[in-house]
């Protein structure tokens, strides 16, 4: 729904990423709060800001793949790793920072390509099935290709330096992870209102029309994978860099899962949607810690069953939003705002 | 030669497991077309049942193994009326989500009860090991295997004789029609979840006395996914053989893998390496049914 008042004279302003001056305005305005919040906040949101940011990165391009082109991955956590270990690597050899990303995300991508390639035989739960293996074949190799990724070890990561300036710090890294953030996202808008995108969308609809009306589906399917991981790989590298050790469990089938679990809860199919989910699924563990700490002093047991009850509220999380928002937040903020803009009259 | 012998044999028993959960996997999607990723956590809340009403609660075997099969007749009709029947319809990405869900809540359920350390049953079976072949083989083996054998040929004769086996193949063809013709699909999709979560129980209650059983047995449910693919997700036969050809699969892979490049720990990935390679070359398995479509 448009703001009373604003009308389109051409197809043209109807595609703009930002139609009206008062959503320019806000996004000013939280670019503006954005900016300022590292100087002005305690360490520890700064820290969860930026695991937020990169978790939004992760959700905004699976939510290319499976909610705008209809993919379902559950590999997407084993392609944020490949960036990661790929990142880590590079980084070992000396090589500079930017480049190191842009190698992580593409070795990802060559990943995500080459899984994805059964893609054009396969479809819904075999397909799902399929990305699995792709997870666990990763996982393995994270695991006993010591010779690179230091085994279950892990291995160590040295804080990014460009030009001499080296981002050691969490306010430091909250900027460049900000700033990629911001690349990520506008690049996944732009991309869906592309021609891409716009084959990607036919081809979640209905395949066979797409290809009907002329639509490459292997080519489509294969670009969506491969954009997919690349923006997973550069996630999996800043997550590198900001952690400073990667580990193989951290890139578990259930890393897959916390992000479909994002674009589930935040709206399939929308960027703002994957933000949402991308937020809220990374803040539910802190509040429940938070929430913990506060029962805690009443019943010091609890802090046992920490681990079980994260786990568990979670599915519960996404059982509840399955049967009772299955559209996700994205919904409700939709209805936040029609509710805004109609306001007297909510008709 | 005798070791790869021994690796056959141990692959066997895992895979008649393999093969009873794939079993209830197989079930659940050719009655109800859902795709169930808790499977492995049915197991895992099956084993544990049986192990709290055998071990803490002092009851005989016999008698807790009837008990665990009754909580698992409720936890299966839970499941399909609490979670399951109000995403008909939906989506096939939001079925799989609901049910990964189901798996978080289904361990982390285990978990605040039990913990993470691994639990062991008592014995049940003779430890003396059976000779074959010149070959030792715990009784709990022999037992497992025919269990196994034995839930496949009743499974078999229900849905092939039984009128409600017959109706659960109907539903599978055709929703529409078999509700035309007077079936209730709801009875039969929470019937099929109910037999889901018996065989998962048993298969549970085997892994167990073989094992011993931990918080992590979920994990065994994403094994069944290259077994069912192999034998075609429809298909009994097909869960039953994909099982076994996993299990052995994944015993021998290890074994060779260990001896010729000396690397640990193949089993867990050797599964889905020929899984990837199933679905490049036949993606509906060995007897699963071939989607056609025609526009």
């Amino acid at each position: 729904m448009l703001k009373c008042g604003l009308f389109f004279t051409s197809y043209n302003k109807e595609d703009q990423l930002f139609p009206s001056m008062f959503q320019k305005t806000c996004l000013g305005l939280f670019l503006v709060a954005m900016l300022i919040a590292p100087q002005v906040l305690d360490f520890y949101y700064i820290s969860v800001m930026n695991l937020i940011m990169i978790a939004v990165i992760g959700a905004v391009s699976l939510n290319l793949l499976t909610g705008v082109c209809g993919q379902m991955s559950l590999g997407h956590g084993a392609f944020v790793g490949v960036g990661a270990y790929g990142c880590a690597v590079l980084a070992a050899k000396g090589v500079p920072f930017v480049l190191c990303l842009l190698g992580g995300g593409a070795l990802a991508a060559v990943a995500g390509m080459f899984f994805g390639i059964p893609s054009l035989r396969l479809k819904g739960i075999y397909l799902a099935i399929s990305t699995l293996a792709a997870q666990m074949i990763l996982e393995y190799v994270f695991l006993h290709w010591s010779a690179f990724t230091g085994g279950a070890n892990g291995m160590p990561v040295d804080p990014p330096s460009i030009m001499g300036f080296s981002f050691d710090s969490d306010e430091r890294m909250f900027y460049l992870i900000f700033a990629v953030t911001v690349l990520c996202v506008l690049g996944v808008s732009n991309i869906i209102r592309s021609r891409s995108g716009r084959a990607f969308v036919a081809i979640r609809d209905f395949y066979q029309s797409a290809e009907n009306v002329g639509v490459n589906l292997f080519q489509f399917k294969l670009q969506a994978f491969a954009t997919s991981s690349f923006m997973a790989g550069i996630a999996g590298g800043l997550w590198a860099y900001y952690t400073m050790y990667i580990t193989p469990e951290q890139f578990s089938i259930s890393l897959s899962i916390s992000y479909l679990a994002m674009i589930i809860i935040g709206g399939m199919g929308s960027v703002t949607g994957a933000i949402f989910g991308a937020v809220f699924i990374t803040l539910l563990p802190e509040v429940l810690n938070t929430a913990t700490s506060l029962v805690g002093s009443f019943a010091p047991d609890i802090s046992a069953l920490m681990a079980p009850l994260k786990e568990g509220i979670f599915g519960l999380t996404l059982v509840l939003f399955l049967i009772f928002e299955p559209e996700g937040l994205v919904r409700k903020w939709k209805m936040i705002k029609a509710y805004w803009k109609l306001y007297p009259f909510a008709y | 030669m005798e070791y790869y012998l021994q690796l056959i044999i141990n692959g066997l028993v895992v895979g008649s497991i393999y093969s009873l959960v794939a079993l209830g996997f197989v079930i659940i999607y050719k009655a109800t077309k859902v795709v169930n990723f808790a499977q492995g956590e049915m197991v895992m809340a099956g084993a544990y049942i049986c192990f709290a009403l055998t071990v803490q609660y002092q009851i005989p075997f016999a008698l807790a193994f009837v008990m665990t099969l009754a909580f698992s007749v409720l936890l299966g009709l839970l499941i399909e009326r609490m979670i399951l029947r109000p995403l008909i319809g939906e989506p096939i990405i939001s079925v799989i989500m609901v049910t990964i869900g189901l798996s978080s809540i289904l361990k982390s359920l285990v978990q605040v009860f039990w913990g993470t350390q691994i639990r062991v049953f008592p014995h049940i079976l003779p430890q003396e090991p059976f000779m074959l072949m010149g070959l030792p083989i715990a009784p709990v083996y022999i037992a497992a295997f025919v269990l196994c054998l034995l839930l496949f040929a009743i499974f078999s004769l229900f849905f092939k004789y039984s009128s409600v086996g017959i109706a659960m193949r109907a539903t599978a063809f055709d929703q529409q029609a078999a509700q035309s013709m007077g079936i209730g699909i709801k009875n039969i999709f929470a019937l099929s979840w109910c037999i889901a979560a018996v065989v998962s129980s048993i298969g549970g209650i085997i892994l167990g006395n073989i094992n011993g059983i931990n918080s992590q047995l979920g994990h065994l449910g994403l094994k069944v996914f290259p077994a069912v693919i192999l034998g075609g997700l429809d298909s009994l036969l097909g869960a039953a053989l994909g099982g076994l050809i996993i299990g052995v699969l994944e015993n021998v892979c290890e074994g060779l893998a260990r001896e010729l490049f000396n690397l640990g720990g193949f089993k867990e990935v050797a599964s889905f390496v020929v899984l990837v390679i199933i679905l490049m070359v036949k993606p509906y398995g060995l007897f699963g049914t071939e989607e056609i479509e025609r526009v």
